[in-house]
């Protein structure tokens, strides 16, 4: 499903030089594996996702999804992967404040067929327990609403693969429990292969796979500063 | 979900906003369609009444344009005043000699024919004296003729109406030389009915009274021309009003006039005691008009003007240049009303960019968040553009009653004035020109960056 090889990723600094942030030799996710990300602040977890979504492009190396091999893809073929392969999950602010709940989650569907299909909207509304709030801004749901409607709108494109970053960590103990439940089951009965980001070991616990940042990144995140 | 509902989206999201740009743009939109027309109402207007069914107007000489507002419009300053001779021109020796018998003057007056008998044919010339008010009305001296032949309206073939009475006579037992016809705003005006009594003041509205009434016979229907406004006096009885007879020069040659001696009837004025300010005149034949007016400018004596000639240069030298001036502040309201829109979009980029970054996230291209915002821009564009012209043909509109009193020009809801059409692409293109800067900051954003929680 996700194969990195030799992944170099530097980001410019604001005061001129470059920042080595990624130098990963070799990282590899099965179709339909969950794997759990933990690590260090700042040591790159949220840069990898990008990486993998196709928002960053990567400095040397080989990302291949679905067996696209994306550095060489144009950034509009990119964005044309990612509306059709990649789910997205964020930590905050995952919603468009202007649009409603099911809006929120049709516009998952119109950049990637451009084809909205409501019913599953709807159904997908359902499916995270927010039948009756479809209509809803989001600033009239609660964060773990919101978190809900993000999860619907990330698996409303049919990804193959959902990222998440830190889904749960603005989440209320309860609340985070029901949301990991609904991105664990999700992908689980639809085969989506799921990527978290997390800092808590018991959301990690919950995963077959836990892989370290620090294992797999050959640049440690102290020396970064 | 186009990118047009989502642009739609944003657009009432930021409610407070949006109304505000878009109500600055319609402000903006409202005003350009409303100078455009009036100015398309008064040259309409102007025009118009510039046709009145007479091609020249023959006046002393001087301003051509204050002889055409004087004896077209009724305006500005009062002339000064030809000799009764020169209206004599226009006629054939027969007539003259009958004048002279009737009024009594210089015998040899009709023993020629006047020089300019043969352009006029068989058109008119008919005089005009003016120089007295009733209330802030002009009073018009002028001769039955008047009612007659004159024309107005757009393809100016209506002849006057009156909406009560007649028109004025020249003598009759009742009223003798003291009739009037009352223009109808002066009748709205000033609630005279049939059968009342105008007293007019001399030389200004607040001139004082010569102790001689006109009795109304007669109430004008409504022309949408400047007739509206004026009282129209029998000449002869004119003439009759105290300090309105010149004084006769000392040389002068005068057989007095042949009245049969039961005649009750008070004597009129002789040739060369009498003025008129100006002459309508119409040629029988259009193709004498300029050979005319050459003669008449050439003679010294007077000067002949085209009312419409002159109508246009005032048009294009004065009241175009003005209004233009006023278009061009106008459209820079829309450009200012524009830039309104630039900033507000812009403003709020730094809220956007987090959604921006969230539909880039989704999958979506660049272009699609640019078009975006390009689209909300048309959609204040759009709205205010609309609104603003709505606005200004139903203020237009409303005021119709008053603009058709005033000038006489009836305005339509939807009667669109000139190059009002071309309002829309100027407008579309301005909010197009004001989307590009925040649009481009849209297609700039990162989205890596903006995802960062
Ligand atoms: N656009 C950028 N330009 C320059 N440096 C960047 C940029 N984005 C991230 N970085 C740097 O890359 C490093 C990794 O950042 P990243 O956000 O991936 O860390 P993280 O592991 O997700 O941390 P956290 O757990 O706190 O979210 C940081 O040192 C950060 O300063
Ligand atoms: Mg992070």
């Amino acid at each position: 499903m996700l194969t990195i090889e030799n992944l170099i990723k530097k980001f410019q600094q604001p005061g001129g030089g470059e920042l080595t942030v990624l130098d990963v030799p070799k990282f590899e996710i099965a179709s339909a594996e969950q794997v759990a990300l933990i690590g260090e602040s700042g040591g790159g977890k949220t840069t990898l996702l990008h990486l993998i979504a196709g928002m960053l492009s990567a400095t040397s190396g080989s990302i291949r999804v679905d067996n696209i091999e994306l550095t060489r893809l144009s950034e509009q073929g990119r964005d044309r992967f990612r509306a059709a392969t990649i789910g997205y999950v964020f930590q905050t602010f995952n919603l468009l404040p202007a649009f409603s709940a099911v809006e929120n989650v049709k516009l998952g569907m119109t950049f990637g067929s451009g084809r909205v299909d409501s019913e599953r909207a709807l159904d997908l509304l359902d499916r995270v327990g927010l039948a009756e709030r479809a209509n809803y801004r989001p600033n009239q749901l609660s964060v773990g609403q919101q978190q809900r409607v993000a999860i619907a709108r990330a698996l409303a494109g049919r990804p193959k693969l959902l990222l998440a970053d830190e889904p749960t960590a603005n989440v209320d103990p309860a609340s985070a429990d029901s949301v990991l439940d609904l991105i664990i089951d999700s992908c689980r009965s639809e085969s989506i292969a799921l990527l978290m980001v997390t800092h808590s070991m018991d959301v990690a616990d919950r995963f077959e796979r836990i892989e370290r940042l620090e294992d797999i990144n050959r640049i440690p995140a102290l020396k970064q500063s | 979900m186009n990118l047009l509902f989502i642009a739609w989206r944003n657009f009432r999201y930021r409610a407070l906003s949006s109304f505000l740009t878009t109500l600055s743009l319609m402000l903006g939109v409202g005003l350009v369609v409303m100078v455009m027309a009036i100015y398309g109402i008064i040259s309409e207007a102007f025009v118009r009444n510039a046709a009145v069914g007479y091609n020249l107007v023959v006046g002393p000489r001087g301003s051509a344009l204050q002889l055409t507002l004087n004896s077209v419009y009724y305006l500005s300053q009062p002339i000064e005043n030809l000799p009764y001779t020169e209206y004599m021109e226009f006629f054939p020796a027969e007539e003259r000699a009958k004048m002279v018998r009737e009024f009594g003057g210089d015998p040899k007056l009709g023993e020629r024919d006047g020089v300019y008998a043969g352009f006029v044919g068989d058109g008119y010339a008919i005089p005009l004296a003016l120089g007295d008010y009733f209330g802030e009305f002009r009073v018009v001296g002028t001769i039955p003729d008047f009612f007659e032949k004159l024309r107005h309206g757009p393809e100016v073939d209506q002849p006057f109406t009156f909406r009560e009475g007649r028109a004025l006579e020249t003598y009759n037992e009742e009223n003798q030389y003291f009739e009037c016809v009352l223009g109808s705003r002066v009748a709205a005006q000033s609630g005279m009915k049939v059968g009342d009594v105008m007293n007019p003041t001399h030389g200004d509205p607040e001139g004082k009274g010569h102790g001689q009434g006109f009795t109304v016979v007669g109430i004008l229907a409504p022309t949408g021309t400047p007739n509206d406004r004026a009282v129209f006096v029998n000449l002869e009885g004119f003439y009759l009003l105290e300090g309105h007879a010149k004084p006769i020069e000392d040389d002068a040659v005068i057989t007095l006039p042949e009245r049969d001696p039961d005649d009750t009837r008070p004597p009129l004025l002789m040739i060369p005691e009498r003025e008129v300010t100006s002459i309508l005149v119409r040629n029988g034949n259009i193709m004498h008009a300029p050979g005319m007016q050459n003669r008449i400018n050439e003679s010294g004596r007077a000067q002949a003007a085209a009312p419409i000639g002159e109508i246009n240069k005032l048009m294009s030298v004065i009241v175009g240049p003005l209004l233009s001036a006023l278009l061009v502040i106008t459209l820079i309201t829309c450009v200012v009303a524009a830039f309104g829109v630039l900033v507000a979009i812009y403003n709020s980029m730094n809220d956007r960019r987090r959604d921006i970054a969230v539909m880039r996230a989704l999958g979506a291209r660049r272009g699609s968040v640019t078009w975006v915002i390009l689209f909300e821009s048309l959609i204040i564009a759009i709205i205010g553009g609309a609104a603003g012209w709505l606005l200004a043909h139903v203020a237009i509109y409303s005021a119709g009653t008053f603009i058709e009193q005033q000038t006489g020009v009836q305005v339509g809801l939807f009667s669109v004035s000139q190059f009002e059409w071309l309002l829309l692409p100027f407008v579309l293109v301005l909010s197009l020109m004001a989307g590009i800067v925040p649009a481009m900051a849209a297609y700039r954003t990162d989205v890596g960056s903006n995802l960062s929680a």
